[in-house]
């Protein structure tokens, strides 16, 4: 079983954002990075049916110099190989067009499985792992919650709508986009992370990955903070005031 | 706006998924020359009734491989409307069948989709949207360049519902035959399962308490269980939490989850992906506590307190406790 882990490098969720109101973009060079946590997920995916069935994962990332670090903390729990396709403009691709630069490198090599998270924590376009699958020609099953793999039968259960699934049976070589929360990641462990240190990371230059020119089809204008609710009565001060003043409108609002 | 515009119903059988009444408000708004809704599906009694006023025309795509949904053979078929139509926007409810099957058919026409827009701008430039980043943290203006046909996908619950429709003319119905190669189909897919739901019915409570990842542990579960109790409330979670398995997916609110529109929602450390507030926005008052000033939660909030929940909730508690024992 050869399994392709798409990943990506994004700013930690919990990072203050600021936008520069100017650009209309925010001050990205300022916030911390950290692995896309749908993509953890979906790495561990791989890793325990790499556990289960043999075989081998390589983890792909695209993104600047800094991107290389996701990859090699793929390669610490446990991924076999590495690629990182260096895009210094990566942040500001779209969904088509990442898709697209992956897909060249998929295509060298056969891979029985492609996993994807469901979305990025950053720009959430929620996408490129569903056009990989239409770009490759494969079948997809999106925002798998679980998956068995029984003598080449493929099972992929995906989230619907209200706590309802559905399973799916998907024919190999296939894409699945993985949902957060169906496992837990593995960390890497202080071996791992010594030897990941010293594998090799496949370097792609962008220009190397694609040769036609990217066409875009989205144009982000303008980034906002969106405005808190006009009317909301924010309650301010000393704890011991505020919980006062909350008390009494949460009675006010049971009738108690 | 000239030209004509797409929407793309969501049935099951003859029911029609209510997002798909947000993206036909949301074409709507855009005034089209001519809006057709397009629906897939084996069994098309009733929906013209129901799309009769609000749409041009309807083109209904009738195939016993459309019965059920699968991206497999909703794509090809979606491609030979467009194809015959030549729209300039295809305008697609993002539930999770339009998450499924967007890309794949964008990516068909070379284009990435403008995906869940939570509304629309009309400028001197035309039209643009609006979508979330970094889980609604913060909102982007973004316009579709390039050759038509462009791609969007609405966030349910995000327009104005529809408010009568399109004047005058009756429905016009068109009646499509899918094409489709010969090849088998890659994928089944098994009847849906529904969620085994726990006695309790979130959707009928009064009143919900609901924790977000900034409780910080399972332990920490406790003060919010002892506020719900002395507000007779529910408790409930948002997505992480759930994921994290301190609470059941039982009691989940959001798109994946429930959606509750309850007297009283208290927000606890959620910050308020739009997700979990697809979930909630309904609630009667909705209070946040959040540390960050800047949580989208905020936006939803009628009362917000900005601070420490560890210190805000035990305070609280003490505050209910003293009032009711005085």
């Amino acid at each position: 079983m050869k399994i392709a882990v798409c990943m990506k490098q994004v700013i930690s969720p919990d990072a203050p954002l600021t936008v520069d109101e100017r650009a209309g973009w925010i001050r990205e060079a300022e916030f911390p990075r950290e692995t896309n946590e749908p993509d953890l997920y979906a790495l561990e995916l791989a890793l325990m049916l790499k556990d289960s069935h043999q075989g081998e994962v390589t983890v792909i990332t695209v993104g600047p110099e800094r991107a290389v670090a996701t990859v090699r903390d793929a390669l610490a729990r446990g991924a076999d190989h590495a690629i990182h396709i260096v895009d210094a403009e990566a942040f500001a691709r779209e969904p088509l067009q990442t898709a697209q630069v992956i897909v060249k490198v998929i295509r060298e090599t056969h891979y029985d499985m492609v996993l994807t998270g469901l979305q990025s924590t950053d720009f959430g376009h929620g996408q490129t792992g569903v056009m990989i699958a239409e770009l490759l020609g494969l079948p997809h099953v999106s925002m798998v919650v679980e998956v068995t793999l029984e003598q080449n039968r493929l099972r992929a259960r995906r989230e619907l709508e209200a706590g309802s699934t559905q399973w799916w049976d998907i024919s190999l070589p296939c894409v699945l986009t993985v949902q957060s929360g169906i496992n837990r990641p593995r960390y890497a462990g202080v071996k791992g992370i010594m030897a990941a240190k010293k594998r090799l990371v496949r370097t792609v230059p962008l220009a190397e990955a694609h040769t036609a020119p990217l066409s875009s089809s989205l144009s982000c204008e303008a980034m906002i903070v969106p405005a808190a609710r006009e009317n909301m009565t924010l309650l301010s001060g000393a704890t011991p005031e505020v919980v006062t003043q909350l008390a009494e409108r949460l009675r006010a609002v049971l009738g108690h | 706006m000239s030209g004509t515009l797409i929407v793309v119903a969501e049935c099951a059988g003859r029911e029609i998924h209510p997002a798909t009444w947000d993206a036909v408000a949301l074409a709507q708004h855009l005034n089209p020359e001519r809006l057709v809704a397009v629906a897939l599906s084996s069994d098309a009694a009733g929906l013209e009734t129901a799309f009769a006023a609000r749409v041009h025309e309807l083109w209904l795509v009738q195939d016993p491989r459309l019965a059920d949904y699968s991206a497999e053979f909703y794509c090809p078929a979606l491609q030979q409307v467009i194809d015959s139509l030549a729209p300039s926007w295809v305008i697609i409810p993002h539930t999770y069948q339009g998450r499924d099957f967007a890309p794949r058919l964008a990516a068909r026409y070379g284009r990435s989709l403008l995906a869940d827009c939570t509304a629309v701008v009309q400028d001197a430039n035309g039209i643009a949207f609006m979508r979330p980043l970094f889980q609604g943290r913060l909102s982007a203006r973004v316009r579709a360049v390039g050759e038509a046909p462009h791609f969007v996908s609405v966030q349910p619950g995000c327009c104005v519902r529809d408010g009568g429709g399109l004047a005058g003319g009756a429905l016009r119905v068109e009646r499509v035959t899918p094409r489709f190669d010969a090849a088998p189909p890659r994928t089944k897919g098994d009847p849906p399962q529904r969620a085994a739901h726990e006695s309790v019915d979130l959707t009928r409570a009064d009143a919900i308490v609901a924790v977000g990842r900034g409780i910080g542990s399972a332990g920490n579960l406790e003060m919010a269980r002892r506020l719900a109790d002395l507000l007779g409330a529910e408790l409930a979670a948002s997505r992480p939490v759930c994921d994290e398995a301190w609470l059941p997916i039982e009691r989940q609110i959001g798109s994946s989850g429930l959606t509750v529109s309850p007297k009283l929602y208290v927000a606890i450390g959620i910050s308020g992906a739009i997700q979990h507030l697809a979930g909630m926005r309904g609630a009667g008052t909705i209070v946040a506590i959040n540390k960050d000033a800047k949580a989208p939660i905020f936006r939803v909030a009628d009362i917000g307190v900005v601070g420490d929940l560890h210190e805000v909730v035990p305070a609280l508690i003490q505050a209910l406790e003293s009032r009711r024992n005085g």
